[in-house]
């Protein structure tokens, strides 16, 4: 039998959709009871989140003044006090879990796999190395607990409609003083989030400024769409790093992608693979986006982009 | 602030488009162009900057792995790095192992910031810093975008999902670098000649205290499944009915 614990990612209110994506991949171990942890200040509406995802058989809610700010130096002490009675210990392959779980596995003296694509077995997965460019199963000791980071973009999210007991647990694990949060600066924004959105529009360099990403915005508004960037458009400080659509920013799975002025390099398309549909929008006909694209259109992204946006709204 | 160790892995260079070996027992490294891990690279030139604005004495680069990992050592000393150490093993070793070593490596060399890579891009593990950090019980900062020094501490801008994250850690501490941290120096003819004088010591994994092991077992490889090349559209009617045709639109 399988015993997971998922450490839940939320930003002090909701569950961030990562979670529900680790619980569908903690549930396809052979015959897995599934248990998500809350570390919060407080847990409560989050873990009533938490306790609604199939699945899922209970949520653990640790509330601590220190654990109002997710820093991987004060989670990780009270996750290894939880870990004892888990086989696995699962976390999304976002900052957030890259951050903790390799933490968590050095103070179990354990080894943490990284980035899981698909469960093959209680101590065996699939997962991308070399940029997604080789797929490489792995084998982890049967007698160890597997540390892992889920690769969020390969898992549909666990489905709502459960409602797993809540249980508050104390830990009382102390907890170094070493790092301290100051900060998040975050461009806030009312437009659907870019690592769970169902579609995405993505500017690349082509667009030659921040200005210009407007045409962007307004096609990305017709479709309801999250916005995203190459890396090159961040590098050129054309939008913030958190747009980054890529191998070193997010990892994506939408069901429509739209790759503009985009030139599709290897780690961009790192980035994108797993999108249903790759629309690519470029004036240059062998650029390599188009290797990939289900449906290109070659042409000045300056007039074509405008159009789309006039006949998608109408 | 007086010492900085600065971690170089040798990889295969990120230009090179990786092919996974027919039989599934690896990728093809056979002649192909080894690099510093990228991100080690903006490790160490940040170390270097600091070094410059006179908030540190040494820069101690160190790699582990094979003995020809000392080319991507000597590029680090061309780059300005003050010496350097190589770490030999014998085959891979899994994270544990390598974090473990780098440990061993800070108790000797008692170092005030320890400056790696987010990841490398070759296992794309993202761990050893983590690790490093755990093992040595000091903070970290992961995916760092800015650091700035103010003596006993130091103030990391992060780069994290939900935009940019700002800690402030004690000293020493484990930082990793991300991508916007800096663009790293090209290494200048006179600085490959200077730094063929500069000490590189070799050290074998069984001389340090450190259990090694590669528990996570690599059973085979294949490579992706590939996406299949798609339609060219004439103009943006036939781009709207092929995304109504597909219910998208």
């Amino acid at each position: 039998m399988s015993k997971v614990l998922v450490i839940a990612e939320h930003d002090g209110s909701s569950l961030n959709p990562s979670t529900a994506k680790c619980v569908a991949c903690a549930s396809e171990l052979p015959d897995a009871e599934v248990h998500v942890a809350i570390f919060s200040d407080h847990g409560e509406e989050v873990a009533a989140q938490a306790a609604q995802l199939e699945s899922v058989n209970k949520v653990l809610q640790i509330d601590r003044a220190e654990n109002k700010h997710p820093l991987a130096a004060i989670l990780a002490p009270q996750v290894v006090a939880l870990a004892g009675k888990y086989s696995h210990l699962f976390g999304p392959s976002t900052t957030f879990g890259k951050d903790l779980m390799a933490r968590i596995a050095a103070l179990l003296k354990v080894n943490q796999l990284s980035d899981i694509m698909s469960v093959e077995g209680a101590n065996r997965f699939k997962r991308p190395v070399y940029a997604g460019n080789a797929i490489l199963t792995v084998e982890t000791p049967p007698d160890k607990p597997v540390v892992a980071t889920v690769r969020t973009a390969s898992y549909q999210a666990a489905e709502s409609g459960n409602n797993a007991p809540v249980e508050n647990i104390e830990i009382a694990a102390e907890l170094p003083r070493h790092t301290r949060f100051l900060e998040l600066k975050t461009g806030k924004s009312d437009r659907p989030d870019l690592q769970t959105a169902t579609t995405v529009v993505s500017g690349g360099r082509a667009l030659g400024g921040s200005e210009n990403f407007d045409i962007i915005y307004k096609l990305a508004d017709v479709l309801g769409a999250a916005v995203g960037a190459s890396r090159a458009a961040v590098d050129a400080g054309y939008v913030p790093n958190e747009m980054q659509v890529g191998q070193t920013g997010k990892i994506i799975a939408p069901d429509l992608y739209i790759a503009v002025g985009i030139s599709g390099a290897i780690q961009h398309l790192t980035g994108i693979k797993d999108a249903g549909t790759i629309v690519a929008i470029n004036k240059d006909e062998d650029a390599p986006i188009f290797e990939v694209a289900d449906i290109g259109l070659v042409g000045d992204l300056f007039k074509l982009v405008p159009e789309l946006t006039e006949a998608l709204a109408t | 602030m007086k010492k900085i160790l600065v971690g170089l892995k040798r990889v295969v260079d990120f230009n090179v488009r990786v092919r996974v070996r027919p039989d599934g027992s690896g990728v093809d490294t056979d002649g192909v162009k080894m690099s510093i891990n990228p991100f080690d690279e903006i490790a160490l030139e940040e170390a270097l900057r600091i070094k410059e604005r006179g908030e540190a004495t040494e820069i101690v680069a160190v790699s582990i792995g094979s003995s020809e990992a000392q080319q991507q050592l000597r590029t680090g000393l061309a780059m300005g790095a003050d010496r350097a150490i190589l770490v030999e093993t014998d085959g891979p070793l899994d994270q544990l192992s390598v974090a473990g070593i780098f440990l061993a490596l800070v108790n000797k060399e008692k170092p005030d910031l320890v400056l790696l890579g987010k990841q490398a891009i070759d296992n794309d593990n993202n761990q050893t810093g983590q690790m490093l950090a755990a093992l040595w019980d000091r903070p970290q900062a992961t995916f760092a975008s800015k650091l700035v020094l103010n003596g006993s501490s130091a103030t990391v801008t992060r780069e994290v999902d939900a935009g940019l994250e700002v800690i402030e850690v004690d000293l020493p501490a484990v930082v990793t670098t991300d991508l916007r941290l800096n663009e790293p120096r090209y290494v200048k003819l006179p600085d490959i000649m200077k730094a063929k004088k500069k000490p590189l010591e070799h050290i074998k994994v069984a001389e340090l205290d450190v259990a090694v092991s590669q528990e996570l077992k690599d059973l085979s490889y294949e490579p992706p499944p590939q996406r299949s090349k798609g339609v060219i559209v004439e103009d943006v009617a036939a781009l709207v009915s092929a995304l109504k045709a597909k219910g998208l639109a």
